[in-house]
């Protein structure tokens, strides 16, 4: 790892202070920018950890209106009961993200500012029609990833907290990558007031997408038996080493099938 | 550079360090406790895990400038004197670790997984919580026996003092 200076931020206030030292970048769980770090994939000047912001930390429900602080852990979104009651679903997500340990660090708002194409909770955002809360402004989800590691953030904005209305269901289903865990394909699926919604990580070459066919088909009947003989294209799928473009297609229509299944449970 | 300071198996330290300085390179090469591991560089092998404010946590992924004001356990602080912690005597009963290179990260994932789960452990929840810690050697079955192992003693042990307490 290059050399690098450490700065404790108390406030959000501060943190947007201290980012503006050098070419600094926000530290939260760690669980992406340390290991880049030390493969000097990443070499920033600064860091200023936000883990010591009470207010980024949290959860809170109050009727179907669920708000969880960008630092708040994967351990503690799997495990919080008030969640558990309106979006099991999202639970069931956390408590599936790499590992107990990266599960005990990392955090939904540094999982979102990175925006991994194979990270779970863009999905699970996306499909709930979530608003990503910044220190400037509100973003709709479909406004805010914009593909392989990219967001709508500028560069000292700090994601605070994501914020959605649970919908009446919804249900996730990845098919992890055997080493490290991450999704090869993962679909969360959503009825709501608004409509099917049904989004994929893990598949897209330009990062999270929602699938136009899997909601059609999921519009008619929120079953499984719905996604039956339904294909989705294998243009603009990823191609690497563990699954081709058609495998992924595949996988999509398997995969939201077993979503649904879940979110009718 | 950062003054730090932490708990460490009960004993206050503190020293100057690095801000890059991992907390593994901090207990091992400032601390001279050489009982965590470092397996891999991608976060992955789970080698290295400590425990921070009582969570299982990869100390190759946290700086100790990020640890500075915490608690850690290490492998070293589980034992009680001569007493072994009743999860290093059940690996050992058990023959869960051929090496040993794994062993330490392995020891402390299985406490804190123990810990989280007092209704008890079943095979497929072991070796789900298992994964993020990788053993060349074992073929993970005797880890797994000797974790459920671990986990029976420790909850009849905590079920007797608390009928004792009552
Ligand atoms: C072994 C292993 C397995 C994993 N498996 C999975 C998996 O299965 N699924 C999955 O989805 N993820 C997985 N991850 C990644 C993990 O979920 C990370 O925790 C997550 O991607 C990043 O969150 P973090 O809090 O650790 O962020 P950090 O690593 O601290 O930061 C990541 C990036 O986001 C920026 N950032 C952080 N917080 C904010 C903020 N509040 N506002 C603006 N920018 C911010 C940082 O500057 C940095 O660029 C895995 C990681 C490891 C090490
Ligand atoms: S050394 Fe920490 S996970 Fe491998
Ligand atoms: S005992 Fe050798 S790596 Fe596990």
């Amino acid at each position: 790892m290059y050399s690098v200076n450490y700065h404790r931020a108390t406030s959000v206030v501060d943190a947007v202070k201290k980012i503006k030292t050098g070419d600094a970048k926000y530290l939260s769980g760690g669980m992406t920018l340390i290991p880049a770090m030390k493969t000097r994939l990443a070499a920033p000047s600064d860091l200023v950890d936000l883990n010591h912001i009470a207010d980024l930390k949290g959860i809170k429900v109050s009727g179907k209106t669920v708000t969880i602080g960008a630092a708040t852990t994967h351990f503690d979104v799997a495990n919080d009961e008030k969640l558990m009651k309106v979006c099991p679903a999202l639970c069931a997500l956390a408590s599936h993200i790499g590992d107990p340990a990266v599960r005990h660090r990392g955090t939904i708002g540094g999982s979102v500012a990175n925006n991994d194409p194979a990270a779970d909770y863009p999905s699970a955002l996306l499909a709930l029609g979530a608003t990503i809360v910044t220190n400037k402004r509100q973003l709709a989800a479909d406004k805010f990833f914009k593909g392989l590691f990219e967001t709508a953030l500028k560069d000292d904005e700090i994601v605070t907290a994501v914020t959605f209305s649970a919908p009446a269901k919804a249900g996730y289903a990845k098919f992890p990558n055997p080493a490290s865990r991450y999704a090869m394909t993962g679909v969360f699926v959503t009825k709501g007031k608004e409509g099917v919604r049904a989004a994929v990580t893990g598949a897209g070459d330009d990062g999270v997408f929602r699938s136009k066919e899997v909601e059609a088909a999921l519009t008619k009947k929120f079953e499984a038996s719905a996604l039956e003989g339904v294909s989705v294209p294998s243009k603009n799928l990823m191609a690497d080493l563990h699954a081709s473009p058609e495998y992924r297609a595949n996988l999509v229509v398997v995969m939201a099938k077993r979503a649904v299944m879940a979110a009718n449970a | 550079m950062s003054e730090v300071s932490l708990v460490v198996n009960g004993r206050k330290v503190s020293g100057a360090v690095e801000d890059r300085t991992l907390l593994v390179h901090f207990l091992r090469e400032h601390l001279g406790l050489t009982g965590t591991h470092v397996g891999c560089d991608t976060s992955q092998c789970g080698a290295c895990v400590v425990h921070v404010d009582g969570k299982a946590m990869k100390s190759c992924t946290m700086l100790a400038a990020q640890a500075s004001g915490s608690t850690v356990t290490t492998i070293e602080g589980l034992a009680n004197g001569a007493d072994l912690h009743p999860v290093q005597a059940a690996f050992k009963e058990h023959h869960g670790l051929q090496c040993g290179f794994c062993t330490p990260g392995m020891i402390m994932t299985a406490t804190d997984m123990i810990r989280r789960h007092p209704e008890g452990l079943d095979e497929a929840t072991v070796r789900a919580e298992l994964e993020g810690n990788i053993c060349r050697c074992t073929g993970y079955h005797n880890i797994v026996k000797a974790i459920l192992a671990a986990s029976k003693t420790m909850s009849k042990a905590s079920k007797s003092k608390a009928k004792k307490a009552a």
